[in-house]
């Protein structure tokens, strides 16, 4: 019997046996390209680069087996489009389409290396040959995104052969529900969405509360400015959220899942819409799954663009048809959620995590982490830092290890100033305290939060005024309007910070921000509005001066408040060009052929237009 | 809702989206509305009307979940549209600038469409591509790593 046809799969033993005999293809040394296609190698061009391996691997005819595969993110998309090769573990950096000729004939066909496309490490000039001898992913340790980079989204079969579905085939065939929901729990699970509550209480609430049917949801509605780590899952490995939500279904007593896909991932969706379709071909999602008593199915909804709609009862509001409003959880929604049915909401990363968990024990989990975090955590490391990307780390690693030895410090020889985490509900935590531990704890307490996982660094350039400011207009804007903390309260501090940013800042104003960052703190009805003076508290506790200096002495320290600094043209810089002679609409800049230009402080208008049209930075704020 | 603006509009797409959803109810109205904006590029009130009468939900049920999401607009769009991105990491690398400059080039505000129908401009959140910031979408091409006066080229390219 061939297994590998698309016949559905019957029992546990089927695909097991599918399994092996997928693995028995794979011989250590099979040839293999993959390709990262991933969102930030696809806008360098990488789709046309798979195309290219592919018709360069039927060129070559049958005699060498070699296979190309368009795979997920691989993390490291500051050095994109990423191209891998099997055997060897070759990692290929700035690809571009005259490279595939060389890799083709040197590295595949030849064994040889090829130089050029090495990472480099800037420090010591070091090329490195495999992702193992980067530091970006020595310091990383890969549990939800281990599959990234490594299978292919689009195919079931590349999932299922790295062990996909194993996990899923376990829980069937040798646990009871209960069993599943305390091995969950001994792995100290807590979810991986923001608020951090453990995953298996959640699960056993929800399977005691009476009602049926009981729902699952994922949600993959992540609308953090700053984040994309869920993305890069339903993107990269969409197989491991069905099968973490096959499992939480099968423990929780549930025949029907939703996974909530933000609108702006339309990749999203089609991967998982793909990756369902080939489930339920398989017999791994629908009816009676492996020959067992166990049925259960996904819908997608796709999201409206919506920030609050990341709030579960927000989101279970816009699943059933209605305007994504929240409300007060009086009643968990674990007991009455979806459609007033018990309902258990689990953010992507949570459910990416659970086939491990299953597959390798909790015990394994609960090895990695600290005390009351448990595992990994996907943050998504960009702003200021030089390597952008996404990153897995242990919990309990310093901020100061993501953000110098991952991220390899900032970017263009600037001073670090702080770093951004959790958020429009998080906070700006300052240098002082980068040996703070990545925990959910830790961070709660610097005034900041764990969140989703967006990282965002800033250095000496960034206004922390305006960081509060950004954040505030950001909630102001995405607030659904039910309740009046949020809806008024948001208006009034965001009209505090314009006028600050503005240079009309009054002495009190600090003190009325924190007045009203603690009624919305005590009032608000949801999560988005009890979280959302953080921004703005965490930057008044750490940068206390910055809000002073542009309220007494009207000058912002970072130089980007309009108004609150000038500009100059540096002569040593400056080549009389005369653009900016020609683009100042207000006729403020004075200067000759061969004679460094001079703005006229009274006539300028700081539009910032000679500032932005300069072509030798010679422009200066000051 | 105005329907004075608009001219006659065929409802054959919408009946074939209700034909393609029978039994769609309330639940089913976000997914509705959206194919809805597929087919007609925007959600021009007369259809919103006659989708209320055909599936039988108040019409200010409809207009309600329209104007909540931001996905949903009531205006025709333009031949392209731009979203730019005011996310964070791209706040932090200059993100406004670009918004000023798109401003400027096309002489329109967030969420407007210039006269000739050629440009809608939009921000968003985060597009989720923070290491490309500061980021602009064009239709469905992304331009990243922006400067101000790289803008005008990019939007030169689509006529």
């Amino acid at each position: 019997m061939t297994v590998l046809g698309n016949a559905k799969l019957r029992s546990t033993a089927e695909l097991e046996h599918m399994q092996e005999e997928l693995r028995a293809r794979h011989t250590p040394s099979a040839k293999c390209v993959r390709v990262c296609t991933g969102p930030g190698c696809a806008v360098k061009g990488s789709p046309k680069l798979y195309e290219l391996f592919c018709e360069a691997v039927e060129r070559t005819g049958a005699n060498v087996e070699i296979e190309a595969k368009s795979v997920g993110c691989h993390g490291l998309c500051e050095c994109g489009p990423i191209v891998l090769i099997q055997p060897g573990n070759i990692f290929y950096q700035k690809v571009e389409e005259p490279d595939i000729a060389e890799i083709f004939r040197e590295t595949i066909l030849g064994d040889r290396v090829v130089e050029k496309l090495l990472y480099e490490n800037p420090a010591t000039g070091q090329k490195a040959v495999t992702p193992e001898e980067i530091t970006f992913y020595k310091v990383q340790k890969r549990i939800a995104l281990a599959g990234n980079g490594l299978i292919e989204p689009t195919k079931i079969t590349d999932y299922i052969a790295e062990r996909g579905y194993i996990a899923l085939a376990k829980v069937i065939s040798s646990m009871a529900p209960e069993e599943v929901v305390s091995e969950v729990e001994a792995s100290g699970l807590r979810g991986r969405g923001g608020g951090g509550f453990p995953t298996a209480r959640k699960w056993h609430s929800c399977r005691e509360a009476e009602g049926l049917p009981k729902y699952v949801i994922c949600n993959g509605d992540e609308g953090d400015p700053g984040a994309f780590m869920d993305r890069s899952i339903m993107e990269g490995n969409p197989h491991s959220v069905i099968e973490g939500m096959l499992i939480g279904a099968y423990a929780i007593g549930s025949e029907q899942g939703y996974i909530y896909v933000r609108n702006e991932y339309p990749l999203a969706v089609e991967h998982l819409k793909t990756a369902i379709s080939q489930a339920r071909e398989m017999g791994l999602l629908g009816q009676n799954i492996l020959g067992s008593a166990f049925s259960f199915d996904i819908r997608i909804n796709r999201g409206g663009g919506a920030f609050v709609c990341g709030e579960s009862t927000a989101l279970m509001a816009s699943l059933e048809g209605r305007p994504g409003e929240p409300r007060a959880k009086y009643i968990h929604t674990v007991e009455s959620g979806f459609r007033g049915k018990p309902t258990n909401l689990n953010n992507v990363e949570t459910w990416a995590n659970i086939p491990q968990i299953i597959n390798r024990g909790g015990e394994w989990f609960a090895g990695i982490g600290t005390e009351e975090s448990k595992g990994t955590k996907v943050f998504s490391l960009v702003g200021k830092v030089k390597n952008t990307g996404l990153v897995e780390v242990p919990m309990g690693i310093t901020l100061r290890r993501i953000v110098e030895e991952i991220g390899g410090g900032i970017a263009g020889g600037k001073r670090f100033k702080a770093v951004q985490t959790g958020g429009p509900s998080g906070g700006c935590i300052p240098a002082e305290h980068l040996d703070a531990r990545v925990d959910f704890d830790e961070l709660t307490k610097l005034g900041s939060m764990m969140g989703s996982g967006g990282m965002i660094v800033m250095d000496e350039d960034t206004c922390m005024v305006r960081v509060a400011k950004y954040f505030t207009n950001f909630l102001q804007k995405e607030s659904c309007g039910k309740c009046t903390p949020c809806r008024e309260g948001l208006s009034q501090m965001l009209h505090i910070l314009e006028r600050i940013t503005k240079g009309e800042g009054e002495v009190g104003d600090v003190e009325e921000l924190e007045g009203l960052a603690e009624l919305l703190e005590g009032t608000a009805l949801c999560a988005l509005g009890k979280t959302a003076a953080n921004p703005i508290m965490s930057t008044i506790r750490y940068f206390r001066d910055e809000y002073d200096a542009h309220i007494k002495e009207k000058r912002c320290p970072a130089k980007e408040c309009r108004g609150l600094f000038r500009y100059e043209i540096d002569p040593e810089a400056c080549t009389a060009c005369g653009i900016c002679l020609k683009n100042c609409p207000a006729d403020a800049i004075t200067g000759e052929k061969k004679v460094s230009h001079v703005i006229n402080q009274e006539k300028c208008t700081l539009c910032g237009m000679c500032w932005e049209k300069c072509p030798f930075t010679a422009v200066l704020k000051v | 809702m105005d329907l004075s603006k608009e001219g006659p509009l065929s409802l054959e797409p919408l009946d074939k989206i209700l034909a393609s959803m029978p039994n769609a109810g309330f639940s089913e109205l976000i997914p509705i509305l959206q194919k809805i904006q597929e087919a007609y590029g925007y959600l021009p009130p007369s259809v919103m009307m006659a989708a209320s009468s055909r599936m039988g939900i108040a019409a200010s049920r409809i207009y309600g979940v329209a104007t909540f999401y931001e996905q949903f607009h009531l205006e025709p769009h333009g031949r392209h549209t731009i979203k730019c991105c005011r996310g964070t990491a791209c706040h932090v690398k200059g993100g406004r600038d670009i918004i000023r400059a798109i401003r400027r080039i096309l002489g329109v505000q967030e969420g407007e469409t210039t006269e000739d129908m050629r440009f809608t401009f939009e921000t968003v959140a985060c597009l989720g591509t923070c290491f490309l910031g500061p980021v602009m979408m064009v239709n469905n091409d992304y331009y990243g790593h922006l400067a101000p006066n790289k803008v005008r080229d990019i939007i030169e390219r689509y006529g």
